[in-house]
């Protein structure tokens, strides 16, 4: 773990943005766990920035943007698929501007080594119009972070920092350098062309953001994120990210175009760049972005065959795209899949949802793992708080011996994150014959390596903070068939509590509560030392 | 140290220290001046899933993954991990797994046989003695030094 400033230190790219945000003088980092991003803001916390979980990716980046608008530094993290969580604020950010730096971090998973799908966030830059820098190591995260503070303070622009799991994961040797122009005070100042995004202001504002792109773009033919490497000319190969590093071995003989800073594209430094080569590869990770771009230029250049776009790249596969290869995929022997953990509260759960024949409508976390022998308790998990969506779909539409088997299963992060507007659209619009919704409150965000959330009253540095309660929760939004239950309490009484929810043909929600058993031991402690602040606090004011 | 760059693998399941041995290992390699690249996918490993950790380590490394075939050694801490990661290793290249423990003298602790295996990988890499040492006292809390120190003293003494 980071914990000071050293010349040369052996950093993970995660551990290396947050090191640059601190140098940068970030005042807010803000996001959503997910791997592989979830380590940036931890670290970030650890070396003594102000760093905070929010509800979801959403109002992250809302919290971001207004401390950019307040003219103050702010970084906020996510994993790729938060950003479609995010968009809707992106979109828009993209046209109103930021007067402090505003750098969005998206740690995209090509490989799904743990995410749900391998979407590529580069097409975000072009869909939304922001700037994106992308590192391929350890040493660029760094110097790349500062960098994107500076870009988005010139162009008025959020940026985005574009990260692999490969950087984000990996560790590699950081010299620190100092990073370009400190932050500026924040300040507020008025800007209501600006910020706010009525249509007539809205109309300038797409035009005025196509303007600072443009501008971006002669900005990226000569930044120091546009690196040329020139060595041979037989070969040409132009990357992004961690495919610089794959190429780099491969071929060491050839000359190598590095797009850092990967949109708006240096048109012309590509275009001299396979002027002076033989032949130009184009070597990408995920979607052929890049290529078809290029190609659209009038640019002869190669991609790569379809079967790279799944999955990572590798020095193999790069291999095999520069030598034209047309190998079938090594069949890797499969390792141990994971598994719920001995003594899990959501292994009783899964049980009783079998044993009770329930159609679940899962969530993503943890107890994804339901899905796995010997459960198979799980029939559909699509993304954060789906579950409530598609269980009540489901249940509107199947025929009524089926529909009241129907479960709908979330996590409490999940609850939180993305299942109270499910819990509204349940109130507002009931299935004939009610629903069961399950919250799995362990009391922890526990796929990600144990966060807290609004639902554990804990900051992101576990202290006392407001705390959401989820049957207070659900009584106020107008569901008073609400029961907690301890999943390991004795053996029936979870198979009771669903069995009675499920013949009520209400609405009912069960709160199955447990923590965790490996983030157990942490919460005891957590809260211990609460109760002793709180004593002596007592004690101190009774003194008075 | 040599001229190449040195690429091993470490693998096992969640909840084994695989992490933790590459942290080592990559920690003291850095602390020998040379050039470090270490990765893995660690994604819901605690779960109690299969894990590998790359380190490589030289004077540049670019990859941080080690390409399939190449590694001079693999690291096994849980012995029925060894078959689905054999095809990492070079024909030439070294098994190190808990089968390496068996002749050294007295017991290892489940939770440090990484650090023993740490301790046999040892004798074929040319790192010196201090330099270990220090990278384990880096990267384990401090009530932890001695019982793994101990481990990788035990693993040093395996005979091949
Ligand atoms: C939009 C989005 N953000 C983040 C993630 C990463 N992620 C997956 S599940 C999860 C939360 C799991 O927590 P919880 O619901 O409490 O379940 P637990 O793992 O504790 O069982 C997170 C953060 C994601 N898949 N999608
Ligand atoms: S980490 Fe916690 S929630 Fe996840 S499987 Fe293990 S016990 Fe269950």
């Amino acid at each position: 773990m980071v914990a000071k400033l050293s010349e040369r230190m052996l950093l993970s790219g995660d551990e290396a943005v947050a090191l640059a945000a601190l140098n940068a003088g970030v005042a807010l980092g803000t996001g959503y766990p997910g791997t592989p991003s979830t380590e940036i803001l931890e670290a970030f916390a650890v070396l003594g920035g102000k760093a905070q979980w929010a509800p979801n990716e959403k109002v992250a980046l809302e919290v971001g943007l207004g401390a950019a608008f307040g003219g103050a530094r702010a970084l906020v993290t996510m994993k790729h698929v938060g950003v479609n969580v995010a968009a809707d604020v992106l979109f828009t950010a993209a046209y109103t501007g930021v007067s402090g730096g505003l750098v969005l971090v998206s740690a995209d998973d090509p490989g799904m080594a743990s995410s749900q799908n391998e979407q590529d966030n580069r097409q975000y830059a072009r869909a939304a119009g922001v700037i994106m820098l992308e590192p391929a190591d350890s040493q660029q995260a760094y110097e790349f972070t500062g960098a994107a503070f500076a870009i988005s303070e010139q162009f008025a622009q959020p940026v985005m920092l574009r990260m692999t799991t490969r950087v984000c994961h990996s560790k590699s040797i950081v010299t620190v350098a100092p990073l370009p122009q400190p932050a500026a005070a924040p300040d507020f100042k008025r800007d209501i062309p600006g910020r706010v995004m009525i249509p007539a202001h809205a109309r300038p504002a797409h035009r005025h953001m196509r303007d600072k792109l443009a501008r971006a773009a002669t900005y990226a033919e000569t930044c120091a994120q546009t690196i040329v490497e020139r060595k041979d000319a037989a070969l040409g190969i132009i990357a992004s990210g961690v495919a610089v590093m794959h190429a780099r071995e491969v071929a060491p003989e050839a000359s190598i175009l590095q797009l850092g800073l990967s949109y708006p594209l240096p048109m012309q430094a590509i275009r001299d760049f396979v002027a002076s080569v033989e032949r130009c590869i184009v070597i990408e990770e995920g979607d052929p972005i890049l290529v078809t771009e290029l190609r659209a230029e009038g640019l002869a250049v190669e991609g790569k065959p379809e079967r790279f776009r799944f999955g990572e790249l590798n020095v193999e596969r790069v291999r095999q795209i520069i030598a034209r290869e047309e190998l079938a995929e090594p069949v890797v022997a499969p390792g141990k899949p994971p598994a719920l953990c001995e003594g899990c509260s959501h292994r009783p759960v899964f049980e009783a949802l079998r044993r009770l024949d329930c159609i679940v409508a899962g969530d993503i976390g943890c107890y994804t793992l339901g899905v796995l022998p010997p459960f198979t308790a799980m029939d559909t998990c699509v993304c954060m708080g789906a579950s409530m969506g598609v269980g009540l779909g489901l249940r509107h539409v199947l025929p009524p011996e089926q529909a009241r088997r129907v479960v709908s299963v979330i996590g409490d992060s999940t609850f939180v994150h993305s299942g109270l507007t499910g819990l509204a659209e349940m109130v507002y619009n009931p299935p004939p014959g009610g629903h069961v919704l399950l919250i799995l409150d362990n009391g922890t965000t526990a796929m990600t390596g144990q966060q807290e959330h609004p639902g554990t009253g804990r900051d992101l540095a576990h202290q006392p903070t407001g705390k959401i309660v989820f049957e207070d929760v659900v009584r106020a939004m107008g569901i008073d068939y609400v029961v907690s239950i301890d999943p390991l309490a004795h053996d029936n009484a979870l198979d009771q509590a669903l069995e009675a929810a499920l013949a009520s043909g209400q609405l009912a929600v069960i709160v199955a509560r447990r923590p965790c058993i490996l983030a157990a031991p942490k919460i005891r402690q957590y809260e211990k030392a609460a109760a002793e602040k709180k004593n002596t606090c007592a004690t101190a004011c009774a003194a008075q | 140290m040599a001229s190449k760059v040195i690429n091993v693998v470490v693998a096992g399941l969640g909840g084994q220290g695989v992490v933790k041995a590459s942290d080592i290992l990559a920690d003291a390699a850095f602390r020998c001046g040379l050039d470090v690249k270490k990765s893995e996918i660690h994604g819901m490993s605690q779960r109690g899933g299969s894990v590998a950790s790359d380190v490589r380590f030289g004077p540049h490394v670019y990859s941080p993954m080690i390409p399939a075939g190449q590694a001079d050694c693999l690291i096994v801490v849980a012995p029925d991990q060894v078959e689905v990661n054999r095809h990492v290793l070079k024909a030439s290249g070294i098994l190190v797994s808990p089968e390496s423990l068996a002749t050294v003298p007295g017991k290892i602790q489940a939770k440090s046989v990484n650090v023993a295996l740490l301790g046999v990988l040892s004798n074929v890499l040319e790192i010196p003695l201090e330099t270990w040492e220090a990278a384990i006292c880096a990267n384990l809390a401090e009530k932890h030094h001695r019982l793994n120190l101990e481990a990788f003293h035990q693993g040093r003494q395996a005979t091949a």
